[in-house]
């Protein structure tokens, strides 16, 4: 094939042909566009038809109008308000929120259980190395569903009942001094309620906590800034005069009066579940789907992120731990101060790819029935309406919203984390 | 002088002392393992305690478990006989081995069918695995396998895959006949190809045309974004109506005035060769041919396929279709032609943000909305489709990796050594990128191979859905949960940690550098 790079031979005394348009490379790429353009018109075309063909020969069309419409079925985990008469749509709001909620709380688990696992496994305890790469490969070669549906068979079959915990002998007793009920229906814990709580006027009975836990947001806010600055300063003091003032009295009262103060203020009382009739009452109920869900996410995607951990630290040469050992640090020293902050340039790359796979995984919830979004949106909704292309274009679309947001904003923080160059 | 005066000289030396008893042998290597330190015997201590604590639950579940019996009130029984606290009711793998592997549906006389399939696949396998013992001429297996394996899996007539072969192998040959032709030959040949594939262009363009139009009026009266899509599209359709014939021409004159030099009259004529076959003689030979000698094996339809085998029949397929089409997507995206770049990029983020069971909702009840109504896809098609094209995002993102990492000097090189797109991709930049991209195409592929459990959300039965489905809910083996999930644990174990076992020994091989 003949290609003609250089403009100032060709152009001069070279009329355009037709097959120019082909063989020079200055058209070509031009041509491919051409056609692959009308290639993907042709494409779409084609698909478009058959969809609106289809569509016409089944009677339906492209309306959400469906979200609004009643949903009709109830979800066991509601974050906001929401009963059977709400909306299909404020039902895919619910679903939504539940797969933040497990997201988020799956993802915060796995990073502990990662980084605990993944510096483990470079101990020099030869026992604890060996037990932490046994749970990496285990956990990374058998499929995340397969997990979460062993660890939710366990919390139904292997839990005890509500009623084991009846009788003046039962078989159950709660932990923790008779707070916390871990049963086959999910673990109730004591949940916080607010005596004095700004919602709780004389029409309006406690419903909505939500200003109160604006409040205590505000008040460990404050405490966060005046915290800092308390350190600026024992930095500053430290550099003037050499000693480091001791600050930690002051750090625990600015973290903890104002915290107390609102607390106090709102009446906070804990509302302990009881044993009443065959279930308990109270408190706050963790279902086993949600418990399943979450600890299948975060104990899977911890044995990737160690394995991503270790690699990090290995990746730090081992002049830099000698030569903070030679400064005469402490290994537990070397480790926090000297090879972590490096390495977590290297780890928090994967790391933003392993949050992303929680939230994408998360989707799972539908085999062990945790109402996440694609439970209710993809679920319910799309079996009770039909509208299978509504309900899955909006679904894809949360997901993709959700993985563009968490990966722009850890790739912000990768950037401020990157090594200052001069 | 007297001996006796010297004072006591000693001539050789000394024979090492051996070291204290603690700092030799076991004694050392646990006080230098086990035993540094407090925290160091500490965490000993308590990973000891876990471990007895562990075997004292699992052995004795282990070692009593029952492997004979008809269901699990049975095995209950027969441990109580024997007086046992716990054991495992292993009888379940046994009672149902043939679902677990090959699903319910299956015909259970035709099981050496799969199991013949799945060793053949190793041995095909090997040749490419292992290419630096096993002598290349092997690799002819591998390249056949595909047909052998799906006439295995899914029966049928011989001739089908045959002759599809056949087809393949003979588009080959008229590649290289027209290849070789005289320049007058050729011109002749294609004058006739580039009118056949100019006129052919042309139709399938006035085709999009119609379509267009046809959709932009069905859009109808409504808001807004209806009215501007059906101006979209009414543009858009005129703009195929007036272009379909000069493009067809222009084609048609392209490959003609290609001829003498060019290479694109030979890739046309081998694409007409081999689309003719597979559309117009494919069907009409092997039935033919089927009529006068028969062999067939019992045909089963993919709606039967279950179980493990489902699970590697989803994973070998979509990962060998995905690494091809993962090739493209990253060359594309690493493109300068702005058009094909987007598409590329839209097209790889977009699937790398959605969760695999929004693809499979979609090949379960979406995709048919997409298709030539009355057309009747086969769902385990549609799932191997989404499943590829999800996998080849990835494997594109790992394989644009390692482009990235190719010095640029490499395709300055092949640039300067004349080498024109293709050969430098072919021959210098793909190999060593590859190279770089091996472990995470494993990755990839592990990761892939797990999620083929997730069809069992979509309702298929492989061997989650069979657990879940027919074995958990018969009444003999009601809510039997860690035998089974444990032997499904064990199956994916076995494949994905030998698979990443390989391929680091394949990274070991592959070090060609120093150090």
């Amino acid at each position: 094939m003949t290609t003609i790079s250089d403009p100032s031979v060709g152009t001069t005394n070279q009329s355009f042909r037709l097959a120019m348009l082909l063989n020079d490379t200055r058209y070509r790429s031009l041509t491919f566009q051409f056609i692959a353009l009308v290639a993907i018109i042709a494409f779409m075309a084609f698909v478009g038809g058959n969809l609106v063909r289809n569509l016409a020969e089944a009677g339906l069309n492209i309306s959400y109008k469906f979200l609004g419409e009643p949903a009709g079925y109830d979800i066991n985990q509601r974050p906001i308000e929401y009963d059977s008469q709400s909306s299909h749509g404020r039902a895919a709001i619910v679903g939504l929120l539940n797969t933040l909620i497990v997201a988020v709380l799956a993802c915060i688990t796995a990073t502990v259980i990662g980084v605990v696992a993944g510096v483990l496994r470079l101990s020099n305890n030869w026992l604890v190395s060996k037990i932490m790469s046994f749970y990496v490969e285990i956990f990374r070669n058998v499929p995340v569903l397969i997990w979460i549906l062993i660890i939710f068979s366990i919390m139904i079959n292997a839990l005890p009942g509500p009623r084991e915990f009846k009788g003046d002998t039962p078989s159950a007793s709660m932990i923790l001094f008779d707070t916390v009920a871990v049963t086959n229906r999910g673990v109730f814990v004591p949940s916080p309620e607010f005596s004095n709580s700004f919602a709780s006027t004389e029409e309006v009975p406690v419903t909505s906590t939500g200003m109160d836990w604006l409040l205590i947001l505000a008040a460990l806010v404050l405490s966060w800034i005046v915290a800092t600055r308390v350190s600026q300063w024992a930095s500053k003091t430290q550099e003037e005069t050499g000693i480091r003032p001791k600050t930690w009295h002051m750090r625990l009262a600015i973290w903890a009066v104002p915290l107390a103060g609102v607390l106090l203020f709102l009446g906070l009382t804990w509302n302990i579940p009881e044993l009443k009739g065959f279930n308990f009452k109270g408190g706050l109920q963790i279902r086993g789907s949600l418990l399943a869900l979450w600890f299948a996410l975060a104990i899977y995607t911890g044995a990737f992120i160690a394995e991503n951990v270790r690699a990090g630290i290995m990746a730090i040469s081992k002049g830099q731990t000698e030569a903070a050992g030679a400064l005469g640090l402490r290994p537990n020293l070397i480790m926090s101060l000297v090879v972590l902050p490096q390495a977590l340039r290297v780890i928090i790359p994967p790391l933003i790819s392993q949050y992303l796979n929680i939230t994408k995984n998360s989707s799972l919830a539908i085999a062990v029935g945790y109402m996440d979004v694609t439970g209710t949106l993809g679920g319910i909704t799309l079996l009770q309406t039909g509208r299978a292309i509504e309900t899955i274009l909006l679904l894809m679309l949360f997901y993709l919203t959700v993985s563009l947001l968490i990966s722009a904003v850890m790739n912000v923080f990768n950037n401020r984390m990157k090594l200052k160059e001069r | 002088m007297t001996k006796k005066d010297v004072s006591f000289v000693r001539h050789d030396t000394i024979p090492p002392s051996p070291p204290p008893a603690s700092e030799t042998g076991l004694v050392k290597w646990m006080r230098q393992n086990l035993f540094a330190g407090w925290f160091n015997t500490a965490l000993t201590v308590l990973a000891i305690y876990f471990i007895v604590k562990f075997c004292l639950f699992a052995f004795p579940w282990f070692y009593n478990g029952v492997w004979d019996a008809g269901s699990i009130k049975e095995c209950r029984e027969i441990l109580k006989a024997a007086g046992k606290q716990t054991g495992a009711c292993f009888a379940v793998l046994v009672d149902r081995w043939d679902h677990l592997l090959f699903g319910f549906k299956y015909p259970a006389d035709q099981y050496w069918r799969p199991t013949l399939a799945f060793v053949l696949m190793l041995v095909a396998a090997a040749p490419a695995l292992f290419y630096m013992y096993v002598p290349r001429k092997f690799l002819l297996f591998t390249a056949l396998y595909p047909f052998i394996g799906f006439w295995l899996v899914w029966g049928g007539s011989l001739w089908v895959p045959l002759t599809i072969l056949v087809a393949i192998i003979a588009t080959a040959y008229v590649f290289r006949a027209v290849e070789q032709l005289q320049v007058g030959p050729r011109q002749v040949l294609a004058g006739i190809v580039g009118l056949v594939a100019g006129v052919g262009l042309a139709y399938l363009l006035y085709l999009g045309a119609k379509e267009l139009w046809f959709i932009s009026g069905s859009m109808g009266s409504g808001g807004v974004l209806s009215m501007l899509f059906g101006l979209l599209f009414k543009a858009a359709s005129i703009f195929m109506f007036v272009f379909f014939i000069p493009m067809g021409i222009f084609v048609g004159y392209a490959i003609y005035s290609d001829a003498e030099d060019g290479g694109l009259v030979t890739v046309v004529t081998a694409l007409f060769a081999i689309y003719v076959m597979l559309a117009y003689l494919l069907g009409p030979i092997s039935g033919a041919i089927n009529s006068v000698i028969p062999i067939e094996l019992e045909a089963v339809p993919s709606r039967d396929m279950g179980g493990y085998m489902l699970c590697l029949i989803l994973g070998s397929v979509c990962v060998s279709l995905s690494i091809p089409l993962g090739i493209v997507l990253a060359l594309g995206r690493q493109s300068d032609m702005p058009l094909i770049k987007g598409v590329c990029v839209v097209f790889i983020e977009f699937v790398r943000g959605v969760p695999l069971i929004t693809l499979l909702f979609v090949a379960n009840v979406m995709l048919a909305y997409f298709m030539p109504p009355q057309s009747n896809f086969d769902l385990i098609l549609r799932v191997i489709i989404m499943i590829t094209m999800f996998s080849a995002a990835y494997i594109a993102e790992v394989i644009r990796g390692g482009l990235a990492a190719l010095p640029k000097g490499q395709y300055e090189a092949a640039d300067s050594l004349g080498l024109n797109y293709t050969q430098a991709t072919r021959l210098i930049i793909l190999p060593q990128a590859l190279k770089i991209s091996i472990p995470g195409i494993v990755n990839v592929a592990v990761g892939l191979f797990k999620d083929t459990t997730l069809v069992s959300v979509i309702s298929m039965f492989d061997i989650v859905g069979m657990i879940r489905g027919p074995i958990q809910q018969s009444t003999d083996w009601i809510s039997i949960y860690w035998e089974v999930y444990l032997f499904a644990a064990l199956v994916f174990f076995i494949v994905c940690y030998s698979i990443s076992q390989y391929s680091q020994w394949l990274e070991r091989q592959l070090a060609t550098d120093h150090g």
